[in-house]
């Protein structure tokens, strides 16, 4: 553990939490794992969440779903552009925060970047996919018929384990600009950016509970999501080694969807509707003044 | 209601004689092979299996049992037909075929709505008036689509998945494969599609207008058979996509054969769905949606309204409204072209229905059944209502596939949405009320896929169906029922 | 029967029931679907027959025209035998006492438009005395035009009162209330002018004049039955209906009956409660009784124009 960085101060150390509807609890289960540095020197300790934990994040999730879904599409962008504003202010701090994970500070640098134009880039969003994705359709009776998106809910996350911080910005937003709630399951080996990341979460507007991130063992926590009942959806980074037979088998007790991030399109609002339910609406459409005919 | 004011009378000195439609004017054969590779070919496992019709417990026909090898079969003529015909084609021929099928369909539309009531046990208006011509409709819509896909998904290009397995339920033979077959074909894909035992002969039909439209072979392959055929259909390796409409207990057993594969499915599965009745709503119409609601299709229908939440303020008006309606309602001989509740499909979907109407009676709740008298052969059950129902009832709770209505109150909106919400399901709901502000509210907040708001039970092939939670993925019909069938990159 | 006073029992008119168009017009729609085949169809005919209103509305009417027509009345075609009459025959009041002479002993009944008919545009004395007229003359039926456009000004009390006014004027004879529906505009006005009708005193509501299009429609009689069934249910008073204007043909006679039985039933399947207003209606169902007799199709040639 990095003890001192001067002769002359002792540091303190920061303590990695989960971040649960909008709280930072430690985990309830007591337990914890040891994160190490690039160079595989120990560096914090991290949660090492339970099914509990899960359990209370995606009621977290559940509560903050009606709220967030029903906030209008401008203040859903207004916040992701302050997360965006709130991490560029941070830059310093996080970039430090990847470079103890082993990245060098060029790559450390681009990467905070790329989190902060993704979030700019989604922020924009908010308000534009229904658009794209709505439709009036022409039915053949008196009746007014439109189909629109709307989000399937909570949607449990596993995110990237490469580029750990991007990885999680991206699914994070595809799921949040779309009004899902989401519990993330931050990459095991390097957890630490994306707690940091939680608190720029929680001074960014977002509401407690639309983003929940657990760390710990990825593949422990996986099957009580794919089973949980309350979730309706999971979507997986790629680049993650999980088995999906299973998952997806798991995942059959709700019929929750599964989702694969399709990463090479990334910035899209493809990745928006991929979270997404199509309703549809019929009314009927008086009539009377253009035909006569019935009245 | 005012006091010693009685109640009105329907059994009207006057009464109407049977009207029944002409069974001669359709051609069923005695036997059906299985279609495949644009040809009828006897099934290898040599078995066939006796199709009745549901209201006489008569033989229709024998049609072909097909096996796992017969499925095999099917399959490779599918994709023979995708690699070296159909995904070759240019869009706007293969636009023209869909055309052309859906123009047969027109001009044989009596004899599919004769046959399809003959095996099925729905009422002949029903089959005449919507099945027929709604399924000629998806095809007619889902040929435009062909040459027009790069319009469809802003800055993407897509492709077409592959072979297509597609499995469809007994309540909409026909329709059902028309959802299926015109956007998987409109798409560039080939099908194999299996109609449900009870009911292959129109899907047989139809591959006859198939064969006919000279659509190339293998494009189109049906087979017919039970679960087992269905399931082989599922687990073969060189299949890309399934699509299935059905239980949502049959839906999870695929979801989970399929699990770590790469094939794509479209599940349209069971609900539940509540149609809530409102004090300011135009009552006597939405007496008729709620009527229309559970009632069409012999409540046959995933999307059937079985849930009916009446605000407390109307609800003895309306309970009594209804009965004078469903004492209006005639059910007997499905090709009586006045029959508005035909014959349940089989002795099976009856055996649940009963169980559920005795479940019903257990739980309390108060049974209301018009008198009528019900033929002695064949498979049928009047009309139903329960009131004095409870949330937590079974009735209320399950998916019952029958024409039983379980009837709750509410006293406000939020109540409302919350009881109606409180469901696994999500495929459809219904909302009555004159206010327009109420209406974008409920209907915003009904998880449901499609809300019909002063209306209920309405399609149209422009018009995306499909559900939320576990009443399945994808959806059919509309600009949204490409997707299921594309690769969009 | 005794009546309470409006003041009592009126409802708030402003806060009737809605009706909503595509619904009514489906539902009117089904009831064409019902398939009336061989011993149903020609007792339908028959009661179709015994419903008419059989009517002339016109300027040119004279004496002899009428008496040609109460002759019509009596006997519609006497090549058939067992045929019924008509209910009634329609006309202006002072045409009542030739009506009544020629009717006489027949139990066919006189109906006489009053109140400033068609368009009901006078003072409530002259409607009063116009009303007064045709009872003296002995009508056993007045049907009388509403204010439309007091209804349209939201005038909704005055328009009560003038049929509540109405009615008792009438005495004995009952009273049908012509909304012309072709003037209100809405389906929902419909309803509302159907339900001050009735709570004001109407025995039957009838839609159209037939001076006006579109006169009758099978959505509009179906909006004003189920006003019919709920004052029903709510008060126990029983009103009848008379869809008039546009219905010449059997065929569509026979919709509207199908309409009535699966909307309010055996009580209302009588010339008591039901009529049709209409001039040809009644030979269009001679030659369908014919047809069904002989099983050949049929000729207007072959039967009295009046």
């Amino acid at each position: 553990m990095p003890s001192k960085t001067n002769s002359t101060r002792l540091s303190v150390l920061k303590t990695y939490k989960l971040y649960i509807g909008g709280q930072f609890p430690r985990t309830e289960s007591g337990r914890y794992y040891v994160v190490n540095d690039g160079s595989g020197n120990p560096l914090a300790n991290a949660c090492l969440s339970s099914r509990k934990d899960l359990r209370d994040a995606v009621s977290a999730a559940r509560v903050a779903f009606g709220g967030w879904s029903g906030r209008t599409a401008y203040n859903r962008g207004q916040i992701l552009y302050r997360m965006a504003e709130v991490l560029e202010s941070r830059q310093p701090e996080m970039t430090r925060e990847l470079q103890q994970s082993g990245s060098s500070t060029a790559q450390a640098k681009k990467e905070i970047t790329a989190c902060i134009e993704t979030l700019i880039h989604y922020a924009g969003w908010c308000d534009k996919y229904q658009q794209l994705f709505s439709t009036v359709n022409p039915v053949a009776s008196s009746h007014y018929n439109f189909s629109v998106p709307e989000p399937m809910g909570v949607v449990g996350i596993v995110s990237s384990s490469e580029n750990a911080l991007l990885g999680l910005v991206q699914v994070m937003c595809a799921a949040i600009a779309g009004g899902n709630t989401c519990v993330i399951l931050a990459n095991t080996e390097s957890p630490l950016a994306s707690i940091s990341f939680a608190e720029v979460l929680a001074t960014s507007d977002l509401p407690g509970g639309v983003v929940n991130i657990l760390t710990g063992k990825v593949p422990e926590l996986l099957p009580w999501m794919a089973g949980h009942m309350d979730v309706n959806a999971i979507l997986c980074d790629p680049s993650t080694a999980i088995a999906r037979a299973g998952l997806e088998q798991t995942a059959t007790s709700n019929l929750k969807r599964v989702i694969t991030l399709k990463k090479e399109d990334i910035l899209s609002p493809y990745r928006i509707l991929d979270l997404q339910e199509i309703k549809t609406t019929w009314h009927p459409i008086e009539n009377i003044a253009p035909s006569g005919a019935a009245y | 209601m005012a006091k010693k004011t009685k109640p009105l009378r329907f059994d009207t000195d006057w009464k109407y004689d049977p009207a029944p439609e002409s069974a001669s004017a359709a051609k069923i054969n005695e036997q059906y092979d299985l279609f495949m590779d644009g040809r009828w070919q006897k099934p290898l496992s040599g078995k066939y299996f006796e199709t009745i019709n549901p209201a006489n417990e008569k033989t229709l026909s024998r049609v072909a049992d097909a096996s796992e090898k017969d499925v095999d079969r099917a399959v490779r003529s599918a994709r023979q037909a995708y690699e070296k015909v159909w995904k070759k084609m240019a869009p706007a021929e293969r636009g023209k075929y869909i055309f052309r099928i859906a123009r047969m369909m027109q001009e044989k539309a009596r004899e599919l709505a004769i046959i399809e009531t003959l095996e099925g046990g729905k009422p002949i208006r029903e089959s005449r008036d919507f099945d027929v011509p709604t399924a000629a409709q998806h095809f007619f819509y889902y040929a435009g689509w062909a040459d027009k896909l790069n319009y469809a998904f802003p800055n993407k290009k897509t492709a077409p998945l592959g072979v297509a397995a597609q499995i469809i339920p007994w309540n909409f033979p026909l329709l059902m494969a028309a959802w299926k077959i015109a956007p998987a074909l409109a798409t560039g894909n080939t099908v194999v599609l299996k109609p449900a035992e009870t009911t292959s002969l129109t899907a047989l039909k139809l591959a006859e207008i198939i064969q006919e439209a000279d659509l190339p072979p293998g494009v189109v392959n049906i087979i017919t058979g039970a679960g087992k055929t269905g399931a082989a259909m599922v687990n073969h390796p060189d299949v890309n996509k399934i699509a299935f409409t059905g239980s949502t207990e049959v839906g999870k057993i695929i979801q989970r054969s399929i699990a770590g594969t790469n094939k794509r499915s479209t599940l349209e599965l069971g609900g539940k769905a509540a149609n809530i009745v409102f004090e300011d709503a135009a009552i006597d119409q939405a007496v008729e949606g709620v009527v229309n609601g559970i009632f069409f299709n012999q409540g046959h229908v995933c999307c059937a309204g079985s849930r009916l939440y009446l605000q407390e303020s109307i609800a003895k008006e309306f309970i009594q409204k209804l009965k004078d309606r469903v004492a209006t309602l005639i059910v007997g001989d499905p090709m009586d072209k006045n029959t508005d509740i035909g014959a349940i499909n089989s002795k099976n979907q009856l055996d649940t229905i009963l169980k559920y109407i005795q479940i019903g009676k257990k739980e309390g709740s108060a049974i209301y059944q018009p008198a009528c008298s019900l033929p002695k052969k064949g498979f049928w059950c009047p009309p139903t209502l329960f009131t004095d129902v409870a949330q937590s009832n079974r009735i209320v709770q399950e998916e019952i596939f029958g024409p039983v209505l379980a009837i709750l109150t509410f006293r406000t909106d939020d109540e409302v949405i919350e009881k109606a919400n409180n469901t696994p399901y999500g495929l459809s709901a219904g909302v009555w009320t004159d206010k327009g502000s109420r209406i974008f509210n409920m209907t915003r907040r009904l998880r449901a896929g499609v809300v019909w708001a002063n209306t209920f039970n309405k399609f149209d092939a422009a018009s995306p169906f499909g559900g939320y939670k576990e009443s399945g993925f994808g959806r059919e019909g509309g600009l949204h029922g490409l997707t299921p069938y594309l690769e969009i990159l | 029967m005794k009546r309470s006073s409006p003041a009592q029992i009126s409802p708030d008119f402003r806060r009737t029931r809605v009706v909503d168009q595509t619904g009514i017009e489906e539902r009117a729609a089904r009831f064409t679907k019902r398939s009336i085949k061989q011993s149903s169809k020609l007792q339908a005919l028959y009661q179709v027959l015994n419903m008419i209103d059989l009517t002339t509305l016109e300027g040119k009417d004279t004496d002899q025209k009428v008496r040609q027509l109460c002759y019509k009345a009596r006997h519609p075609h006497d090549e058939l035998s067992g045929i019924p009459t008509v209910a009634a025959i329609c006309v202006y009041p002072n045409f009542v006492r030739v009506a009544k002479k020629s009717l006489e002993g027949s139990g066919i009944k006189v109906a006489s438009v009053a109140t400033a008919f068609p368009s009901g545009q006078s003072t409530r004395a002259i409607k009063l005395a116009d009303t007064r007229l045709a009872v003296s003359e002995g009508a056993d039926e007045v049907d009388m035009v509403i204010s439309r456009g007091k209804f349209h000004a939201g005038e909704y009390a005055f328009v009560f009162d003038e049929i509540a006014a109405i009615k008792e004027a009438c005495g004995k004879a009952r009273l049908k209330v012509i909304l012309e529906t072709g003037e209100l505009g809405s389906f929902d006005k419909v309803r509302r002018a159907s339900d001050i009708a009735m709570h004001a005193g109407a025995d039957f509501i009838k839609t159209s004049t037939g001076k006006i299009q579109p006169a009758a429609t099978m959505p509009v009689t179906l909006v004003m039955l189920e006003a019919i069934r709920d004052f029903y249910y709510q008060t126990g008073k029983q009103v009848g209906m008379k869809p008039a204007g546009g219905i010449s043909k059997s065929k569509l006679a026979l919709h509207y009956l199908v309409m009535l039985r699966e909307t309010l039933g055996q009580d209302w399947m009588s010339n008591e409660w039901f009529r049709f207003g209409a001039s040809s209606l009644a030979n269009d169902v001679l030659m369908q009784i014919r047809k069904e007799k002989t099983g050949q199709y049929q000729s207007a040639a072959y039967f009295s124009v009046d």
